[in-house]
C-alpha cells in the first residue's frame, strides 16, 4: 500500500533542503515553535538569526512570520497541522494575504499521522480553513521528492503558500508541475481525482475500470482547466486525504456548464473517538484500497 | 463648521492643526474619545522620534510605527495628514465606500500605514517578527508599537511580551496608551508586567510632550522598551 517506503520522510527532506536553501537564499528564514526544532538544529548554527523558535506560541509564530516578510524576508513557518494552520487561524488570515505579505506554511502530521494522539493532533479540516481564504496555493504532496521540487517552487515566489506533508507516502514520485494536475491515466468510463498520498492506493483500486486518473499534488488553485480538457464521462471521483468534499466546489466550478455526476471520498465529518494507527483511520474513513473499490465500483455500476 | 475646513497648507500644518483635520473627518468638533487619547502619543511620534517621512516612505532602513490598537484612527489620519503622508483632500470622505480611509486602517490603501489593524493583538507579535527581520538583514531602523491598555487583555500580547524580553530586542519599543479602560485593570500597574519579562519601563503623563519624547528616545541597549502613556480616564 502507501506506507513509508521511502527512506527519507517527506518531514526529513524539508528540514534538509530548507537547511540548504538557508546558505543559498539570505531572505529565507524559518520560523518554529519548538516542534520540529531538532531537523533545524545544525543550520540554526550556522544561521541563528534567521531560525527562531518562538517557544510554545503559535500565533506569535505567524505573526513574526508576518513581520520578517515586512522587513522583506521570505518567511516559513512550520509546525504540526492543527497548531499551525487551526490554532493561529486569525493570525494567518490577517497577518499574511491582509498585510500583502506571503509566507510559506509547511505543516506535518496530515490529517490523522498522530492516529494514537487522539483528535487533539488531528486536522482533516486544514486544507478546507485555508482554501476559505483568498489567494493560497495549497500543495499536498505524495512522494518526499515532489516537496523538495514545491519548496524549491514556493521559497522562490512571495505569496502565501501551504504545503502539507505526510508520513504516508507513494512509492514513487510522479513529474509534476506547481499548479497543474499530471494525467496519470486516460480511460472512457470515469475521471478520478487522486491527491497526494492516495495516488497509488487509487490506482489500484481502479486498476480494474477503464478510468483516467489525474493526480493532483497543487490543489489550490484547483486545475480546473486539466479536469474540463480531460473530461470523458460525467463521473468524476474525488479522493482527497483531508475533510471530504473539501474540492468538490472547485469540481462543480470547473463543470459549471457540463452534466456531471461526483462521488467525494476524503475523511469523514465525525468526532472520531479512536486511536490505534493511520492504516485504521484509512478505513473508518473508507480511504484503503478495499473500500475506494468497493465505493468507485458502487458509483460507476450506478 | 466653517472654521473646520479652513485648514492651511500642508507644509505649515502643527499640532495646533490636528482638532480641526479631525473634524474634517468626523463633520463637527466633537470625535471620538479613543482618537483623542492617542492624539499626543502620535503627534510627539511623528513630530520628534521617528526616522521616517513621506519620502523615506519605503526606505528599508526608516523607523516603522505600527498602531496596533487600529479603533478610532483619526488622530493618526490627522498626524499622517500634517507631516504630508495623507492628502488633506481625502479626509472628508472618511469611511466611505472608496475612501483610503476607513474605520481601521489598512495599509495596502494609505502610504506610510506599516500595518492594518484592527482585530486587537496583532501589532505587538507583528512588531516582533519585523524587528528580527531587520536585525537578520542588519538593517538600521526602530519599530514602535502603539497599544490600549485594554488591549493587553489579549493574550496574543503576552505570548509576545515573554519572547520580546526573553530576546531582548532592543529595537522594539512599545507605547501604552493607558486610559484605564481595561475591565479587570492591571493590578501592580502595567510597566510590572513587562518589566518582570526584562523589558526596561517607563510611565509618563500622556499629555506632556517633553516627557514623551524623552521617554521614546531614551537609549535602552539589550532590552526592549515599554512606555506607558497615562491619558485621563475614559479619554
Amino acid at each position: 500500500m502507501t506506507a513509508t517506503a521511502t527512506a527519507e520522510t517527506m518531514r526529513d527532506r524539508f528540514a534538509r533542503v530548507t537547511s540548504e536553501l538557508l546558505d543559498e537564499d539570505p531572505r529565507l528564514a524559518v520560523v518554529l515553535a519548538e516542534i520540529g526544532l531538532a531537523g533545524f538544529a545544525r543550520a540554526r548554527r550556522r544561521h541563528p538569526d534567521r531560525i527562531i523558535n518562538v517557544g510554545i506560541r503559535e500565533q506569535l509564530m505567524i505573526s513574526v512570520a508576518s513581520g520578517m516578510a515586512l522587513s522583506g524576508m521570505r518567511p516559513i513557518a512550520h509546525s504540526y497541522t492543527p497548531f499551525l494552520i487551526e490554532r493561529p487561524f486569525e493570525q494567518v488570515k490577517l497577518d499574511l494575504a491582509h498585510q500583502g505579505v506571503g509566507a510559506v506554511l509547511v505543516s506535518v502530521g496530515a490529517s490523522y499521522d498522530a492516529s494514537d494522539s487522539g483528535r487533539t493532533h488531528q486536522a482533516p479540516e486544514d486544507v478546507a480553513l485555508l482554501g476559505s481564504l483568498p489567494d493560497w496555493q495549497i500543495h499536498v504532496p505524495g512522494h518526499p521528492d515532489e516537496v523538495e521540487l514545491l519548496l524549491h517552487d514556493a521559497v522562490a515566489g512571495d505569496g502565501n503558500v501551504y504545503l502539507r506533508l505526510a508520513a504516508q507516502a507513494n512509492a514513487r514520485p510522479m513529474p509534476i508541475e506547481p499548479g497543474r494536475f499530471h494525467i496519470v491515466r486516460l480511460g472512457s468510463a470515469a475521471t478520478v481525482i487522486a491527491v497526494g498520498p492516495t495516488l497509488e492506493r487509487t490506482l489500484e483500486a481502479t486498476a480494474d475500470h477503464d478510468v483516467t486518473v489525474l493526480y493532483a499534488s497543487t490543489v489550490r488553485p484547483f486545475d480546473g482547466d486539466t479536469l474540463r480538457t480531460e473530461l470523458r464521462s460525467p463521473a468524476v471521483i474525488l479522493v482527497e486525504p483531508y475533510l471530504q468534499g473539501t474540492s468538490a466546489m472547485w469540481v462543480s466550478e470547473a463543470l459549471r456548464d457540463t452534466p456531471h455526476r461526483l462521488l467525494s471520498i476524503g475523511v469523514r465529518r465525525m468526532e472520531h473517538r479512536h486511536y490505534g494507527t493511520p492504516e485504521q483511520h484509512d478505513e473508518a474513513h473508507c480511504l484503503d484500497v478495499a473500500s475506494l473499490r468497493h465505493r468507485i465500483g458502487q458509483f460507476l455500476e450506478a | 463648521m466653517t472654521d473646520a475646513i479652513a485648514v492651511p497648507q500642508r507644509d505649515s500644518l502643527g499640532y495646533d492643526d490636528l482638532p480641526r483635520l479631525i473634524a474634517l473627518m468626523t463633520g463637527d468638533e466633537k470625535h471620538s474619545t479613543s482618537a483623542d487619547s492617542t492624539l499626543d502619543v502620535l503627534w510627539v511620534l511623528y513630530d520628534r522620534v521617528l526616522k521616517v517621512s513621506p519620502d523615506t516612505a519605503d526606505d528599508p532602513d526608516r523607523d516603522r510605527f505600527l498602531l496596533s490598537k487600529g479603533h478610532g484612527p483619526m488622530s493618526y489620519y490627522a498626524v499622517l495628514t500634517a507631516k504630508g503622508f495623507i492628502p488633506i483632500e481625502t479626509l472628508p470622505a472618511f469611511g466611505t465606500y472608496d475612501s483610503p480611509l476607513g474605520h481601521h486602517p489598512d495599509r495596502m490603501l494609505i502610504p506610510g500605514v506599516e500595518i492594518s489593524s484592527g482585530s486587537l493583538g496583532h501589532g505587538l507579535p507583528i512588531a516582533i517578527g519585523l524587528a528580527l527581520g531587520l536585525q537578520a538583514q542588519e538593517r538600521l531602523g526602530r519599530v514602535i508599537v502603539l497599544v490600549g491598555d485594554a488591549e493587553l487583555d489579549e493574550g496574543s500580547n503576552h505570548e509576545a511580551i515573554a519572547l520580546a524580553g526573553r530576546m531582548g530586542l532592543d529595537r522594539l519599543t512599545v507605547v501604552v496608551v493607558d486610559n484605564r479602560s481595561a475591565t479587570y485593570g492591571w493590578p501592580g500597574g502595567i510597566a510590572g508586567r513587562f518589566e518582570i519579562e526584562g523589558w526596561a519601563a517607563a510611565t509618563v503623563d500622556g499629555r506632556d510632550h517633553g516627557a514623551l519624547a524623552a521617554a521614546l528616545t531614551t537609549e535602552h541597549r539589550g532590552q526592549p522598551n515599554v512606555v506607558v502613556a497615562e491619558v485621563e480616564k475614559g479619554a
